[in-house]
């Protein structure tokens, strides 16, 4: 049931959506080096084993309000985005076999995208409306394999789906002026990937978290190119057909730390380096070898996250938590594609357990991001990308997103 | 509970920005300003050119893209505007019906069609026209272009009465029938009873584009007796003159503001150049082949001609370069008569004789000089029908008869598909006085003034020009200017158009009406439906 919940998503760096555990979330996102729930699942499986009960569940959704406005004042354009709501889920189950063991089971949705201009809007030979959605799950083990030290991680089993939907160019359009436009959709399509990490506890107070998530590629074989107001002429020979396309995951290094002071304070730093290089150009090659093959440049660099993290135990009830984070964008100068319209951003969060019983706690978190206007343009260099054919596209862009998510931990 | 009521406002904040906001969002008011113009009623007065007329026929999607409804969505932009009306026809297939009776002359749409490998613009026949004129739209309308519409016809009573459809000459415009807002109104009545704030006026084209398009079938009248001029007639530039004046008072009369536009040299339209003067290839397995027997053939009229010193009259097909077309110029001397008796006594029998003078008596081929008609690419080096019916009936058999009446080669082609450098001159020096008239009007009433005759010519002179980063040109199909008629713009023409008026406002009235974004306007629509 829950993977049927997992709808599209959206934001953070390029198509990564970083909502993986609401405690954490409220806290910056940092969890790598902390010890509190099952979030640790995702977080870094290592630090499974020093949970305190037996059985650990974490459970949450988080609703993604996230749109986009794009203007170009020197022909008085703008448009709006008007983007589902993102709803990305996680279920992170845990077990402690013995005391040095723990096993569990992860699932989550770190990636995913979602934006809907309005048809037709100027940028429609860039995008009209994309959709993202991939669903991580992973077996997690959990060993101690010294009074400071544990390691953990699993494999990942991804199944994702796309549907992407633009013009063919800024003019062609069918005998009524209705735009000619290709939707490729593909879903079901699954991969497998690995996460590991460590945990390092060198004091009671004070932990060090590692954890390296692989990179995954997502290959879509034969999914349904479908085309739509294409001009009845032998001038114009697409039709529909299948396609072949790979979407990188990218994969993701944290390290981290945590310190517990004061009795009922605990500060968490998690650095992310997402590495993004690899998602040089979504090429999509049609089977129909009538149909021109279509070359999107990405040319994604590689980017950093800085999180913090503060919580604080109020009382029996109440545990409160804050934080902030910077994101870098990974998309380079001249590649700002309104698709994944991404620039630097600084998140806010704020968030509160509270603890219904011994065993059971309602989490809530509230994310706010805050994104500068840029000013940007998608026009990638023809030296690097001689295939891509589009004129540039630019403007003033502003995103705004605001985030709450609700979730429960059991222990027991 | 008060412990956490302090993440209300962080809640509060957090829902208040979710629309994302811009610092300086271009829908704030100020951003753009409509300087001293006031665009709150803008209303467009002219002809096809105005009405977004294209590829031959009037159809909706052009209308979108014509330049007056692409200015009012940026006029919109500057200030809060009533809105901007077009009398939109039916449907996108083009051509015009009366009670469902299609309408000669108003046929569907030009569209860019791949026929037996042949790249070329054919009418669109997917579906029949829709457009019935009997069904008269209701309510006023901003875009008053009238297709056809020429200068003095703006002011004429019944121009929009269906019964003025069905008199010999027609006096109404079955395009005015259907918006007009009664039988007897006229253009320019039906625009001033919207009380317009602004308004553009590009009138004048088709009073001298008619003698062009008709080869120079009419005559360049003299005086401004309106009632007695024919389709085809070059409107008497002074007469013009006053027309255009009078136009102007009445607009400017309740202190609307205003831009007018001069009239382009119509004969760099592809129309004009598209058919080369020499289009007859040696090379072609139809002609080349026939080559020394025409010239065989010529060789004792090319001798006669000699006799009466008329050499540049001469007709010889080359062997190894592509020859001129054979033409009638009326403006050469008739030798019909010498003709015949020259060969008539050179021993060519008198029946060849006669007939021979009375072909070839006022013809040449064609030189550079002469613009071959878009229309004439059809005809040339086929069988003209109805030549070959007249030569039978002077007794020739129908093979030799058919030999004496191939279009260009064996029998000059006619008026309608040349204007010859005498015509041309017509037309030039009438459009360069109605573009003086214009301008002084322009100046007289301090109204923008956009000369559309230079923008035009630099798009078709020297391969065209680079628009806003966008190659555009007068190359026929691919140039990106014209559609497929050959004369009136594509949805990327008529943006440049309004670019250069959005320039002009903004000079003459101190506005900032952002600019038309051309690359986004199309050219020339594909489609096979052609059959």
């Amino acid at each position: 049931m829950l993977l049927v919940l997992s709808a599209a998503v959206t934001y953070a760096g390029g198509y990564r959506v970083s909502t993986q555990g609401q405690r954490a979330l409220a806290m910056g996102h940092t969890g790598v080096a902390v010890v509190n729930s099952a979030e640790l699942g995702f977080f870094n499986p290592s630090g499974l084993v020093y949970l305190e009960n037996k059985i650990n569940v974490s459970a949450g959704v988080s609703g993604v309000f996230s749109d986009v406005v794009w203007q170009n004042e020197e022909f008085g354009q703008m448009a709006r985005t008007d983007s589902p709501v993102g709803t990305p889920i996680y279920l992170y189950a845990s077990y402690k076999v013995k005391d040095w063991v723990a096993l569990g089971l992860s699932i989550y949705t770190p990636y995913g995208s979602s934006v809907e201009w309005e048809k037709d809007w100027p940028g429609s030979h860039l995008v009209n409306n994309i959709e993202l959605a991939a669903i991580y799950v992973q077996p997690v083990a959990s060993i101690k394999i010294a009074k400071y030290l544990s390691v953990g991680g699993g494999p990942i089993y991804v199944t994702g789906s796309v549907n992407f939907n633009r013009n063919l160019t800024r003019t062609l359009s069918d005998i009524d002026g209705n735009r000619s436009n290709v939707t490729i959709d593909a879903s079901g399509v699954s991969a497998w990937g690995w996460s590991a990490g460590t945990m390092i506890t060198p004091t009671e107070n004070f932990r060090i978290g590692v954890n390296y998530r692989s990179e995954i590629m997502i290959d879509a074989e034969d999914g349904d190119a479908t085309f739509s107001n294409i001009p009845n002429s032998p001038l114009t020979p697409f039709e529909n057909t299948t396609f072949k396309a790979s979407l990188p995951l990218p994969a993701e290094l944290t390290v981290g730390l945590s310190y517990e002071f004061l009795n009922k304070w605990l500060f968490a730093f998690d650095y992310n380096r997402t590495y993004w290089d690899v998602y040089d150009s979504l090429d999509i090659d049609f089977t129909n070898p009538n149909v021109p093959d279509s070359q999107n440049p990405r040319n994604y660099k590689d980017s950093s996250i800085y999180r913090f993290g503060v919580q604080y135990d109020a009382n029996e009830m109440f545990t409160l938590r804050a934080g902030y984070y910077f994101d870098e964008s990974p998309v380079q100068a001249g590649y700002f594609a309104p698709e994944t319209p991404r620039n630097d951003a600084s998140g806010y969060t704020g968030g509160l357990s509270f603890n219904v019983n011994a065993n059971f706690a309602i989490d809530a978190s509230l994310l706010y991001i805050r994104f500068k206007e840029v000013q940007a343009s998608y026009d990638p260099n023809p030296e690097d990308f001689p295939e891509y054919q589009g004129e540039p596209f630019g403007g003033t862009y502003k995103t705004s997103a605001i985030v709450p998510g609700l979730g429960i931990t059991y222990k027991l | 509970m008060k412990k956490y009521l302090k993440f209300l406002p962080l809640l509060a904040l957090g829902f208040v920005s979710c629309e994302p906001e811009l610092d300086n969002p271009i829908d704030e008011a100020g951003f753009y300003t409509n300087g001293e113009a006031d665009f709150s009623n803008y209303v467009a007065i002219g002809n096809s050119l105005t009405s977004g007329y294209a590829d031959g026929s009037l159809y909706i999607t052009g209308q979108k893209n014509s330049y007056p409804n692409i200015l009012a969505s940026k006029f919109a932009v500057t200030q809060e505007t009533n809105g901007f009306d077009q009398p939109l026809v039916n449907d996108n297939y083009g051509g015009l019906v009366a009670g469902g009776q299609a309408i000669p002359g108003f046929e569907t749409r030009y569209v860019l069609s791949v026929v037996d490998g042949d790249t070329l613009p054919r009418r669109y026949t997917g579906n029949t026209p829709t457009t019935d004129i009997l069904n008269r739209l209701q309510g006023s309308f901003n875009n008053m272009g009238v297709p056809g519409a020429k200068s003095y016809h703006l002011l004429a009573n019944g121009y929009g009465s269906f019964a003025g459809l069905q008199t010999n000459p027609p006096t109404s415009n079955p395009y005015f029938v259907r918006f007009a807002s009664s039988d007897n109104t006229s253009v320019i009545a039906d625009a001033m009873a919207q009380d317009p704030t602004f308004f553009t006026l590009w009138i004048g084209n088709t009073d001298v584009l008619s003698y062009a398009t008709s080869g120079g079938a009419g005559i360049y009248q003299l005086d401004g007796d309106f009632a007695s001029y024919g389709e085809n007639d070059i409107t008497n530039p002074a007469a013009f003159a006053g027309v255009y004046n009078l136009l102007v008072q009445q607009l400017t009369g309740n202190g609307a503001e205003g831009v007018l536009i001069n009239i382009p040299n119509v004969t760099t339209l592809p129309y004009f150049t598209v058919v080369p003067f020499a289009p007859l290839s040696p090379l072609d397995p139809n002609f080349g082949p026939q080559i020394p027997t025409l010239n065989a053939t010529f060789a004792p009229l090319n001798q006669a001609y000699a006799f009466l010193q008329s050499t540049e009259r001469n007709i010889v097909f080359s062997q190894t370069a592509a020859s001129a077309v054979l033409i009638r110029d009326e403006s050469l001397p008739d030798l019909s008569q010498q003709l015949t008796q020259v060969l008539a006594g050179g021993g060519v029998d008198p029946a060849t004789a006669g007939l021979y003078g009375m072909q070839y008596g006022q013809s040449r081929q064609a030189t550079e000089d002469d613009l071959l008609l878009l229309t004439s690419s059809s005809v040339i080096g086929t069988v003209n029908q109805v030549r070959m019916q007249e030569l039978m009936g002077f007794g020739l058999d129908q093979a030799t008869a058919a030999q004496l009446s191939v279009n260009g080669v064996t029998y000059p082609l006619q008026d309608q598909y040349v204007l010859t450098p005498d015509e041309q001159l017509l037309v030039k020096n009438a459009t360069i006085a109605y573009n003086v008239a214009i301008s002084q009007i322009a100046e007289t009433n301090t109204l923008g003034y956009v000369d559309a005759n230079s923008l035009l010519n630099r798009i078709s002179v020297d391969g065209g020009t680079v628009y806003e980063g966008i190659p555009i040109s007068s190359t026929f199909v691919s140039g990106g200017a014209f559609s497929l008629d050959g004369v009136h713009l594509t949805p990327r023409g008529y943006a440049v158009i309004a670019n250069e008026i959005i320039n002009e406002i903004n000079t003459t009235y101190n506005a900032t009406v952002p600019a038309v974004e051309v690359g986004n306007y199309g050219t020339v629509t594909l489609n096979n439906d052609v059959q």
